[in-house]
């Protein structure tokens, strides 16, 4: 019996090729039964492999099964037959002649159409995220919500309102038309940097999840910049934003599994190899003449991997926040931009434009005007740290404030 | 020595598993058999697919099951050697399927045709 060792995430990365190569061969409106299938197809691995052993050429085998899975779904199911494409159905009415193609350009092509048809302007952008994660990533609905930090319902009812918008939409799984690559990417490129964001910054305490999360997103712009048609200076901007900011992944938890910011961070643990790529799709994405957001976000990255404080550094981050704030404002931007103001300029410069933003309902603005304020004037620092604590979500934050409080109290 | 038959049975939950999920199960499930068969305790087993699984009737009706009323259904099964009801128990305790709420092994010893059972 072989019982060679699978390797990890070997189920979940052959069910979005699985499950994007048949929903593209059925149709979105058969997206439920494109993802039964391929759950199906792991199930009966579960039964035989667990106790025949892991055959010979895993893939293989799973392939096979799928598309047996597919076939019979094809051919058995009447009411399937009389809603199915007319293409299908005269192959089907000849069942040897159904050929689902798994080879490798038909995956990539497969996943990538998908990735435009869920990023559809018409569906929320909270369901393409879901929808993404599920079809394009190969999540299930727990892991999914445990990455929002909500229950299963939730995520389940989001899913659902998902696909009924695909399918009364008629979202074709199809690469969008010359002419309407480039607005339809803008929507591809957001859902991908929330996706991204979802787990750079989510609050759940899953550290695994949250890093897959950051991986899945770069995987799927590395998809975008791979394709010719797709690989514009945006995307390239975006990719090397996501490189810069996951090379602190190593760096951003202490072993007692607490934040360690930016300031504070071992910059020997963060991942060169990342930098670099970082810095070569910096330099990919200067082609063209359109600078967008992703471009003054990366450019912004590539300065915080230069650890060492300079004038230099931060005069720059503060002109790039400046740009930023202008092409979209918001105001996490502008909390940062104001700590580039301390940097550069001066704590009391920063304070008054800080205070300028009124903030009052979120714990950063609070931890911000405290670090501030902590060289000026101490009451007034354990003050704004004190109302942080009040508005922050998480016990880490709160203790992780506390102790800049302590801290303060032992001067 | 006597041979047990350890019968998984679980609730039909299965489908909406995870890939991630289904494969830490099947990790599980190799490892629990591998510490049997270490023992040279291990006969043999197999897991039943769900799929094309028919019910065949008293009356001759046969139905596509075993889903609808019936809340659990049999995973599979695995046949160890054992000295006693108590050893095989202790292997059947060792089952992923147990993880899951409302998951059961049933140990039966298999009858030997030696005149005495």
């Amino acid at each position: 019996m072989n019982q060679q060792e699978l390797i990890p995430h070997l189920f979940r990365t052959e069910f979005r090729k699985i499950a994007a190569v048949i929903c593209k061969f059925l149709g979105i409106e058969h997206i439920e039964l494109a993802e039964d299938i391929a759950s199906e197809t792991f199930l009966s691995a579960l039964e035989i492999w667990s106790y025949k052993g892991v055959p010979e050429n895993p893939v293989a085998w799973l392939y096979t099964v799928a598309k047996n899975k597919a076939r019979n779904q094809i051919t058995r199911n009447q009411l399937f037959s009389k809603k199915i494409a007319p293409e299908i159905k005269h192959s089907a009415s000849k069942n040897t002649e159904i050929e689902i193609d798994l080879s490798e350009k038909n995956i990539t092509d497969s996943q990538l159409q998908m990735l435009f048809a869920l990023c559809h302007p018409a569906i929320p952008v909270e369901g393409q995220i879901g929808l993404s994660l599920r079809i394009l990533c190969g999540f299930g609905i727990d892991e999914i919500a445990n990455a929002f930090l909500t229950n299963k319902e939730t995520i389940n009812k989001r899913l659902f309102r998902a696909k009924e918008k695909l399918r009364t939409e008629k979202v074709q799984i199809a690469f969008p038309h010359t002419s309407e690559i480039s607005n339809r990417l803008k929507t591809v490129l957001t859902t991908l940097y929330l996706l991204f964001n979802e787990g750079y910054y989510s609050e759940t305490r899953d550290d695994v999840l949250r890093e897959d999360l950051c991986l899945e997103a770069m995987r799927l712009t590395h998809l975008l910049v791979e394709n010719g048609q797709t690989n514009s200076p945006e995307v390239n901007a975006l990719l090397s934003l996501m490189c810069f900011h996951s090379s602190r992944f190593p760096a951003r938890k202490n072993e007692r599994g607490e934040i360690v910011l930016y300031q504070d961070q071992d910059e020997t643990l963060w991942n060169q190899e990342l930098i670099a790529n970082g810095v070569y799709y910096l330099h990919q994405s200067s082609r063209g003449n359109k600078i967008s957001k992703y471009h003054i976000e990366a450019n912004i990255a590539y300065w915080h991997t230069i650890k060492a404080d300079t004038k230099e550094k931060w005069e720059n981050i503060l002109q790039l926040y400046n740009h930023l704030l202008q092409i979209e404002y918001s105001p996490i931007a502008a909390l940062n931009r104001t700590y580039a103001l301390s940097k550069a300029n001066s704590k009391e410069e920063a304070i008054t434009e800080a205070e300028k933003l009124k903030l009052e309902g979120n714990h950063f603005y609070f931890t911000l005007l405290g670090e501030l304020y902590a060289d000026i004037d101490i009451k007034k620092a354990i003050h704004n740290f004190e109302r942080a604590i009040d508005l922050a979500k998480t016990q880490t934050d709160k203790l992780f404030i506390q102790k800049k409080i302590n801290k303060l109290k032992e001067y | 020595m006597e041979e047990y038959a350890l019968i998984m049975r679980h609730e039909d939950g299965l489908k909406v598993a995870s890939p991630e999920q289904i494969q830490t199960w099947m990790k599980q499930t190799m490892d629990w058999i591998d510490h049997i068969k270490a023992q040279n305790k291990f006969v043999g087993g197999t897991g039943l697919p769900f799929a094309d699984a028919k019910v065949v009737w008293y009356n001759n009706v046969v139905t596509n099951g075993p889903f609808g009323d019936i809340k659990e259904t049999i995973g599979g099964f695995i046949t160890v050697k054992a000295e006693s009801v108590e050893e095989a128990v202790e292997f059947a305790k060792g089952s992923p399927v147990l993880q899951g709420d409302g998951n059961s092994v049933e140990v039966r010893k298999i009858a030997k045709n030696d005149g005495v059972h």
